[in-house]
């Protein structure tokens, strides 16, 4: 391939990288504030400019290409500077940038005594390391960006989190190093079986290369990791300590963005890499999406704490993920795993907002048990309004992102799984059940005295809640502005699947 | 081969000959001055003498020294930069330390360059016997600089490494005898040609056996140099009682000269001259051996590290874990099976320059934090982040390097080791070394998680003097510069390995 130069991506890595660093230095903390906003902002409209050129250009083949060969020396280890977008990656690219800037005003509260510095600049750090993930078509560029994540995580969670803050970020970290350590065996297995990184190259030279090992073998090491990431039950069990303790504005990247780049990476490198290992264990994948749905929302029922209970949810909406991904062994193929990867990027809104809105009413009221709180509704109605909207969203109303995504993934895996289907589909009801009884106990009933000095959200709150009310909605209406993107970027996907069945 | 000396042979020898006019320079020094801090400065700015003439040997010609005792290659001179960039922090980093020294400061800074002269030699010996002098040469001084704090437990540490190193020189030797008494040659690069010869001949009835344990009591007595399994047991009690800059000289340079000599002594049992691999069946031994090895030091050092409370202990088994990790790289060279001929040994001498930087880093901390609160327990380590910033910062990319995280070299280097093992049929292998680096991600973000979070009432800045800022802020940046472009180092390490192949 030849070399071309496209800087746009570069910058939306790297700047907000260097913006956290120049954060570090500036001398006065007020000032702090402002320009991780700006940062974040600039970001922002740089995320908004990739995914607008992809909407308006869209091809199956990766557009605004940098390609730069000259990094590593090729000929010893083959390993190109390779970024690209393409209807997979833009909407993530997008949501990345939209929830980095929510992280920030999520960090609003934040007092200024407390390391508020480092605080921005791990969160820039992390949102610059997240956009190499979505844009990195080089199999180790993407290894490099998928581990660089973790450090600004783990210092987020154990220096301004809550509770056993300590523990939780260890949990994060051993749990994610773990996955990563069989991926990279397996990212390893496949460069030397190829002799090639080359994301776009490598479907079609691993399905004719002689590989060292078998592909399957190689299928479950890559998936083990994203499974840990999305997380996948059993491998769940960081995500709720991580959530729970985490600071507000980890969360939401955490849920938002993060356990996206296990859904992504299943999508990028075991659903186009390995269709045919994909087509031969779908029927695990349904059987361990169905769990993580039933399990999920099950145990979701019966929290207390309220980021626990949408820490457990998103266990249970990342089992839809899976569902829809198992329909790609049957005729459901191409529905299945278009609502798949809108359920990604419409949970990263939704879960954003409820994160947000709690994190918001936990400054507030300093609690999170659900018993302890009750007729918030009527202290903070724009809070409140942010969390209904998030949590009707998440149980899949009508007119809102989150049904569109689901009767997606059940039209899609109903053709092939009509029995996982129909047991999954009382995950939703189960939702119904959590969601409505949440905003029940702690926005209705009876207004407590204590908190009657609360105030409402400060302009700099009430600004994150509408821009995710607005995306939540916006797609619940019109679906297709991400829905034709998805498809036309999983075409190359879609059709090698289809060529199995 | 002439066995005359000549005025280039002694110009071959110029990096080692200035080295010791320096370390005698030194000791002459101490004799007449009083003011004892002018050492360190001569010293160590006086390396820059054997650095020059080693980068001068740099042309990529390999020659022959001393009736072919001695082969001056790039790969050579790879280990003796190595081992003098190695020097020169010790001394840095020893300029404060060594006052608890007082009049004794000529000796320990003579001592540190001998041993460096000696693991210099040791990387460009072929031949058994100077090989073996080469090593005591290094051992000698450095088992006298282990016990100079004078207390205790530094003389046991001492003791304890002057018998274990003479037991493993005696084991080597034990193998060069065996080796020496069934091909009746001395020069690592015949060894290659003989033992073909008997392999493919019937000549020896059983030579076969006595010939490979041989080899194996050599690899033995190499294992004791680089602190591996299950030669390791010396390294924590050493470390521990050492002064520190010594322990990272130990950990360091030490480890490098061992795994240079190593990796000359399987290349040319493993390659002929034209380059192509010829015993298959005995790097086939070689290389199941090894990977044992490899894998029993990485988990042995990686679990014992956990329970660890003094940061020099923890770090003697990190060594060893890490000792493991570099040897998965010697193992890929060894067996046989194919891939990109290369990919191991390159990684190793990547492995090690990454190493260097990244263990030199960790260890100016702890030199300066154990200055400063004249201890090395880890929980001392507490309140670091409000004490200075900086030497925070530099543990912290140290230790995400030794984990094995972007952007730092540790990844990289890893990656490549562990790929070239993937590479060479040693799927196992790479399995065991990436769970390994899972482990030992745990008690390394401890001490992170210690320094950076916990409180300590004590909160008196640390004042630095201006060695340590350099040192310090230098070995990071290369941390994190090799973390991001690699290439250049990579491209050496390969120029290296390419000039051992004869």
């Amino acid at each position: 391939m030849e070399d071309q130069f496209n800087w746009i991506l570069t910058i939306a890595i790297f700047f907000p990288m260097v913006g956290g660093i120049l954060i570090l230095f500036t001398p006065q903390k007020e000032f702090v504030k402002l320009f991780a906003i700006l940062f974040a902002t600039i970001e922002f409209i740089l995320c908004s400019y990739i995914f607008l050129y992809q909407y308006t250009n869209a091809t199956g083949t990766p557009i605004l290409v940098d390609l730069n060969s000259s990094w590593f020396p090729t000929n010893i280890f083959n390993v190109q500077y390779f970024l690209g977008v393409d209807g997979i990656s833009a909407p993530f690219v997008f949501l990345t940038g939209l929830l980095g800037l929510v992280a920030i005003f999520a960090s609003w509260n934040l007092s200024n005594t407390n390391r508020i510095r480092e605080h921005f600049m791990w969160l820039l750090v992390l949102q610059g390391a997240v956009v190499g993930v979505f844009t990195s078509l080089d199999l180790f560029m993407f290894f490099i960006f998928w581990e660089l994540e973790l450090i600004p995580m783990y210092f987020l969670i154990s220096i301004w989190g809550s509770g056993r803050k300590h523990y939780s970020a260890m949990k994060f970290l051993i749990f994610t190093i773990l996955g990563s350590a069989f991926m990279l065996v397996g990212v390893l297995g496949i460069y030397f079986s190829t002799d090639s990184f080359n994301m776009i190259e490598l479907p079609e030279k691993i399905a004719t290369a002689k590989l060292i090992i078998p592909a399957s073998m190689l299928f479950l090491l890559t998936i083990i990791g994203f499974a840990v990431k999305l997380p996948v039950f059993p491998l769940h069990t960081w995500l709720p300590d991580a959530h729970t303790d985490a600071p507000t504005a980890a969360s939401v990247m955490l849920a938002g963005v993060l356990l996206k780049m296990g859904g992504y990476g299943m999508l990028r490198i075991s659903a186009s890499m390995f269709p045919n290992e994909l087509h031969q264990f779908s029927w695990i994948i349904a059987l361990l999406g169905t769990i993580n749905i039933i399990y999920g929302a099950v145990i979701t029922i019966r929290q207390t704490d309220l980021k626990r209970l949408i820490a457990y949810s998103s266990v249970s909406h990342m089992g839809f993920v899976l569902l829809g991904l198992s329909a790609a062994s049957g005729a459901g193929a191409t529905i299945g795993i278009t609502g798949a990867s809108m359920q990604m990027f419409t949970h990263g809104t939704i879960t954003g907002l409820l994160f947000l809105t709690i994190g918001f009413m936990y400054d507030r009221t300093h609690t999170r048990y659900i018993p302890d709180l009750s007729g918030l509704a009527q202290n903070t109605p724009i809070l409140a309004t942010g969390l209904i909207v998030a949590g009707l969203a998440s149980l899949g109303l009508p007119a809102t992102s989150g049904f569109i995504a689901e009767i997606t993934i059940f039209l899609g895996a109903f053709q092939t799984w009509p029995i996982f289907t129909s047991i999954s589909a009382f995950g939703v009801v189960l939702t119904a059940g959590y969601v409505l009884w949440m905003i029940q106990r702690t926005l209705f009933q009876n207004k407590l005295e204590k908190f009657n000095a609360l105030e409402d959200a400060s302009i700099g709150e009430m600004f994150p809640i509408f821009v995710l009310i607005i995306s939540i909605i916006g797609i619940g209406i019109f679906p297709s502005i991400i829905s034709d993107m998805f498809s036309s970027g999983l075409q190359p996907i879609i059709s090698n699947l289809q060529a199995i069945n | 081969m002439n066995s005359f000396i000549t005025t280039d042979e002694l110009l071959l020898l110029a990096p080692e000959i200035s080295m010791v006019a320096l370390a005698t320079l030194v000791i002459v020094l101490d004799l007449v001055t009083k003011k004892k801090s002018i050492l360190n400065h001569v010293a160590s700015w006086g390396l820059i003498i054997p650095i020059l003439l080693s980068l001068n040997l740099l042309d990529g010609t390999s020659q022959y020294a001393f009736a072919g005792a001695l082969r001056i290659d790039y790969f050579g001179v790879f280990f003796k930069l190595i081992t003098l960039i190695a020097t020169l922090i010790t001394i840095s980093i020893s300029e404060k330390y060594s006052k608890k020294f007082d009049d004794y400061q000529g000796e320990y800074y003579a001592l540190i360059l001998l041993s460096a002269t000696g693991m210099m030699l040791l990387a460009s010996s072929v031949e058994f016997i100077t090989i073996y002098i080469a090593l005591e040469l290094s051992a000698l001084p450095l088992a006298a600089l282990i016990t100079f704090m004078r207390i205790k437990s530094s003389a046991e540490s001492g003791i304890k490494f002057m018998i274990l190193s003479a037991l493993s020189s005696a084991i080597l030797l034990y193998g060069m005898v065996l080796v020496y008494g069934f091909t009746g040659t001395t020069y690592i690069e015949d060894l290659s040609q003989i033992i073909n010869k008997f392999l493919r001949g019937s000549e020896i009835t059983f030579g076969g056996g006595a010939l490979l344990l041989g080899i194996i009591l050599i690899t033995g007595g190499f294992a004791f140099k680089i602190s591996s399994a299950p030669f390791h047991m010396w390294a924590p009690d050493v470390y521990e009682g050492a002064p520190t800059p010594i322990t990272a000289f130990l950990s360091v340079a030490s480890k490098a000269a061992g795994f240079a000599i190593i990796l000359r002594i399987i290349y040319s049992l493993i390659y002929s001259t034209t380059g192509n691999p010829i015993n298959q069946e005995i790097g086939i031994d070689w290389s199941m051996l090894i990977a044992i090895l490899s894998a029993i030091s990485m988990t042995l050092g990686n679990l014992i590290a956990i329970q660890q409370t003094n940061i020099k202990r923890l770090f003697a088994y990190s060594t060893i874990a890490q000792a493991g990790y570099i040897m998965v790289g010697l193992a890929a060279l060894s067996s046989l099976n194919g891939g990109q001929d290369d990919a191991g040994p390159g990684g190793i001498l990547f492995y090690l320059f990454g190493y260097m930087l990244t263990n030199f880093a960790a260890f100016t901390v702890i030199t300066i934090v154990s200055i400063h609160n004249n201890s090395d327990s880890i929980s001392s380590y507490s309140g670091l982040l409000k004490k200075s910033r900086l030497l925070t910062l530099v543990m912290t990319i140290s230790i995400i390097s030794l984990i094995g995280l972007p952007p730092s070299v540790g990844f990289m280097a890893k990656i490549y080791i562990f790929g070239s093992a993937m590479d060479t049929g040693l799927q196992w292998l790479a399995v065991f070394g990436v769970l390994n680096s899972v482990i030992s991600a745990f008690y390394y973000l401890k001490i992170i998680k210690i320094m950076l979070i916990d409180e300590n009432k004590n909160s008196d800045p640390i004042k630095l003097s201006m060695n340590y800022y350099f040192i310090s802020i230098g070995c990071a940046f290369g941390i994190v510069i090799l973390g991001i472009f690699p290439g250049s180092i990579i491209e050496v390490a390969h120029r290296a390995i390419e000039s051992i192949i004869y």
